[in-house]
């Protein structure tokens, strides 16, 4: 199958700043692909590449197959929803949805009915006639992609889509951006820093670091199978354990990844089961959240170990200052690549 | 000090009334109040016998402000040049506005702001004097479209009814290039303002939804730029209406509504004739700024 996107060694400098370094990467038709990493790490300059508003200094772009390297973004059948959304503030509502059918010369009363018609799928056509000032961020957010769906685009580029709404919107834009993913069966392309948002929505993801793409898998693989430091703290929120402290526990000074929640908090001394893994340190910090709580282990080797606890394990500690012994199963340990 | 401080804390207006009252006195005493006086006297008359105003409220200066048809001829003629300013400055300014607002660097941009507002460092009277000689029929205008081999072209407009004239110096044409000169950095800076509040993402909103770059100029860029075009106009457009010293020194002997102020109040003596003068720059800019308001240009504010 010809993939919706391809970019084949893609590099974007910017004076002597990689700004993009040598990406290569394939969209399935209909896929849910999310850009993933810190601000600065090229996924924006990636999605920009696609959508044709810069062009790479060296590699190519193609869109179902067909090279668009050196085409303008007005030819391209991408469409864009902008981080601040890039409503037009002279037209309401309704003229901003209809603003691509419009520059293809569709007639008024036609493109008025195909917008109503979009607005519906986001359910806005209630706020046909308003201002986008009259607008609520939410609202505001849903113009943007009914205007960038009018088109009927092979491919949906999104820009931090959600990230100037506060935390409960977002959570439901998001139940609701894939809902609609799935009943348009566009391809979607996301770029967020949330690692959350895109673990959630994303059917695969692609995690960006400096200009450079680290890993690309599936959400679960991601979060279970990191590849390098970097993805393991980024996506996992994981401890990367190395040096003298993974030789102590392992035998050997390789790196390996280890997630808060596979850690078990022990006092000092109990009885580790057969095959675990362990070490020992002081409980340095211990914070309640509800459903978790979260504990900070200075190891006797130095380095800060967390582990995250679900309310209720048994024979928790809590005492800050405490000996405790940290213990993990082997199969939750993740070798990872140093870098 | 403390004292004043805490009693004025607090009482929010009171603590403006005292800041605003200073300007306010000189605005309404000195500026509208002359302004009122002004419009005063176009309601009195002149005594043709003893040439003395007489102040008794009458339309008599009006009516002969409209009765007369060089005089309609003058506000006619005023109003023609003010809208040509008006239009070529802002065909002139839109490209310089475009490229400091979004394309030119920070250190391009300080340079073209220099390059616009230093002329404005100058005395009015010495460029229009200046152009005199420019536009002089030996002068350096004539002469590099002579180099250009463009003299044809230039006799040619020379020659055309009305514009022409015996040299650009003593033509309406002439005249035209002085008002749109001076008046050019007061089209070019509120049109860069309006323009440089266009965020960059909306042209690519624009683009990435279809526009060409001539879709996306008329449907996006110009819109929202009018407020801009709208300030810049009251600027061109009113201070040609009022200009007396470009008319008088450069172009073509017919009158504009300046000169005619001037003359009226001063060589003449009748101040009513010169204040209904006055008046009729007014309204045409009420008018033209109720057109402006009717059309769209402050929606976008």
């Amino acid at each position: 199958m010809t993939p919706a996107i391809e970019l084949a060694g893609v590099s974007r400098l910017f004076g002597a700043v990689r700004a993009l370094d040598d990406v290569s990467l394939a969209v399935a038709p209909g896929e849910f692909f999310a850009l993933l990493g810190p601000s600065g790490s090229g996924k924006t300059t990636c999605l920009r590449l696609i959508a044709g508003f810069d062009r790479p200094t060296h590699g190519n772009v193609m869109l179902d197959g067909e090279d668009v390297t050196d085409i303008p973004p007005f030819e391209r059948s991408v469409n864009t929803v902008f981080q601040d959304y890039a409503l037009f503030p002279h037209m309401n509502v309704a003229e901003n949805v209809a603003y691509g059918p419009k520059v293809r010369g569709m007639p008024g009363p036609e493109r008025r009915r195909l917008a109503l018609e979009v607005l519906e799928l986001v359910r806005l056509a209630a706020l046909a006639e308003r201002s986008p000032a009259q607008l609520s961020g939410g609202q505001k957010q849903r113009v943007a992609l009914a205007r960038a769906l009018i088109n009927r685009p092979k491919v949906l580029l999104l820009d931090e889509p959600l990230g100037a709404l506060d935390l409960r919107l977002r959570e439901e834009m998001q139940i609701e951006l894939k809902a609609i993913q799935q009943q348009v069966g566009i391809t979607f392309v996301y770029v967020t820093h949330d690692q959350g948002e895109a673990l959630s929505m994303a059917d695969r993801v692609a995690v960006f670091r400096e200009g450079r793409m680290e890993q690309l898998d599936a959400p679960r693989d991601l979060y279970q199978r990191p590849r390098t430091p970097f993805v393991a703290r980024f996506v996992g929120s994981a401890n990367v354990v190395e040096g003298e402290l993974a030789r102590r526990i392992t035998g050997v000074a390789r790196t390996f990844a280890i997630r808060a929640e596979a850690i078990e908090v022990l006092p000092a001394g109990a009885p580790a089961p057969d095959g675990a893994l362990s070490c020992e340190g002081v409980l340095e910090e211990f914070h309640y959240h509800g459903a978790t709580s979260r504990c900070h282990v200075r190891t006797d080797a130095g380095p800060v170990i967390a582990a995250v606890r679900p309310e209720g394990s048994p024979a928790a500690v809590t005492a800050r200052g405490s000996r405790v012994r940290l213990v993990w199963s082997r199969e939750d340990l993740v070798p990872l690549a140093d870098t | 000090m403390r004292a004043i401080a805490r009693f004025l804390y607090g009482r929010r207006g009171f603590y403006l009334a005292l800041l605003l009252l200073p300007p306010l006195l000189w605005l309404g005493i000195v500026y509208l109040g002359s302004l009122f006086a002004l419009l005063m006297q176009s309601f009195y008359a002149i005594d043709e016998f003893t040439a003395r105003i007489v102040p008794k409220l009458t339309l008599a200066t009006y009516r002969q402000l409209v009765s007369h048809p060089a005089n309609v001829d003058i506000i006619l003629r005023t109003l023609g040049m003010a809208v040509a300013v008006t239009l070529v400055a802002a065909v002139v300014a839109f490209p310089i506005a475009n490229y400091m607002a979004r394309h030119a660097s920070p250190r391009m941009k300080a340079f073209f702001y220099v390059g616009v507002m230093l002329p404005m460092w100058t005395s009015y009277l010495v460029k229009v004097y200046a152009w005199r000689l420019m536009l002089a029929k030996q002068g350096i205008l004539s002469w590099f479209v002579d180099q250009l081999g463009l003299a044809p072209v230039l006799n040619a407009a020379l020659a055309t009814p009305v514009i022409g004239g015996p040299s650009l110096a003593s033509s309406y044409l002439g005249m035209f290039i002085v008002f749109v000169y001076m008046w050019l950095p007061f089209m070019i800076l509120p049109l860069t303002a309006a323009l440089e509040r266009v965020p960059q993402s909306l042209l690519q909103a624009s683009a990435d939804l279809g526009a060409r770059p001539g879709q996306t100029f008329r449907n996006v860029v110009l819109p929202l730029a009018l407020p801009g075009f709208a300030a810049g106009s009251v600027f061109t457009f009113s201070l040609t209406l009022g200009d007396y010293i470009i008319p008088s020194v450069v172009g073509a002997p017919g009158y504009f509504i300046g000169m005619m102020v001037y003359q009226q109040q001063g060589t003449v003596g009748n101040l009513p004739l010169a204040a209904a003068f006055s008046v009729v720059p007014i309204i045409l800019i009420a008018i033209y700024l109720s057109l402006a308001k009717r059309l769209g240009a402050f929606h976008a504010l």
